[in-house]
């Protein structure tokens, strides 16, 4: 397997599994206070969603020529994988509080238990709606990923393998735990996935703007390297610039 | 036109993000890499170095504001 590959599977492993952890925790918080039915409808319309934007977007990106396919995804996981890595140098450094999906979670049931009960077509609107926007605004993202990744690469089946491994595994440990997944690493893997998206975009993006890489693949890890070292040397320098201007008594 | 303007603000949020100035400053360096390879220039440097001013550009002016 090239290197190219692995890091195509691995990073629609880890972004698919990122947001389907913030999926379940949505999910398990509307199902277990409101009930199952109305809950699980919201995810199986939402799934449908996504699987009929999968089979008009698929078909649809293999018609664009390769360097423009590769300049418009390249570009748009650019802009993307830096939201992600922004963030995690910011969650890292101590500037904005690390996502906490307990807290998340007992959020959800708070505001599932005080909503009011509001039937329609037979369903708990509620539990309907809240599941169906969840499922639909984090699968979003997966789709969005899963065929940036494969489509640039020509590997739509290897990133969708990642993304299906990531689900059955979430879906698995959801069940097993019966309630939200606070000790997957969620911040670390944030950190890991922005630095991907960020690398794979300023590989085909350049790739797509008529550069020709020196080492052509290999240097795919180069520009990881590069970028991830970059991110290290900004999560110390802001860490130690918020701990100046933090008062010395709270220091103590 | 309420949900043509969610439908917009969402792919907005989406795509560009709380940082529109990051999102720009991709598309010139993008424009850039192209107009220079199209010359002739290989700047397969070009777009790293971008990158890191404005991921560092971006994160400074969020900690200035947070502090």
């Amino acid at each position: 397997m090239s290197t190219s590959a692995i890091l195509i599977l691995l990073g629609a492993f880890l972004a698919s599994a990122v947001e389907f952890v913030e999926a379940l925790t949505i999910v398990l918080g509307v199902g277990i206070v409101r009930g199952w039915r109305s809950t699980l409808i919201g995810v199986a319309a939402a799934t449908i969603v996504l699987a009929v934007l999968i089979a008009a977007l698929g078909p649809a990106l293999s018609v664009i020529p390769i360097g423009t396919l590769r300049l418009i995804v390249g570009a748009l996981l650019l802009a993307f994988g830096l939201q992600w890595l922004r963030k995690a140098i910011l969650r890292s450094s101590g500037y904005k509080p690390l996502h906490d999906e307990d807290a998340a979670f007992r959020r959800q049931r708070e505001e599932a238990a005080q909503a009011g009960e509001e039937q329609r077509a037979g369903l708990d609107w509620y539990s309907f709606t809240v599941s169906f926007k969840g499922v639909l605004l984090e699968g979003l993202e997966v789709v969005f990923i899963v065929i940036s990744f494969g489509s640039a690469q020509g590997r739509l089946g290897l990133a969708a393998a990642g993304a299906a491994a990531a689900l059955v595994l979430v879906v698995v440990a959801g069940v097993l735990a019966r309630g939200p997944l606070e000790r997957v690493p969620e911040n670390t893997i944030k950190f890991a996935v922005g630095l991907l998206l960020t690398s794979f975009g300023c590989f085909w993006g350049a790739e797509g703007a008529g550069v020709h890489w020196p080492g052509d693949e290999l240097s795919l890890l180069a520009v990881v390297a590069f970028i991830g070292a970059t991110s290290f040397v900004l999560v110390r320098l802001f860490r130690r610039q918020r701990l100046g201007l933090v008062p010395a008594e709270v220091k103590a | 036109m309420k949900y043509l303007r969610s439908f917009g603000l969402f792919w907005w949020n989406f795509i560009v993000g709380d940082d529109w100035r990051v999102a720009a400053g991709l598309a010139v360096a993008l424009g850039l890499t192209s107009l220079l390879t199209h010359e002739g220039v290989n700047a397969w440097w070009l777009l790293p170095i971008a990158i890191v001013l404005l991921l560092t550009g971006s994160l400074w002016r969020e900690t200035r504001q947070s502090s």
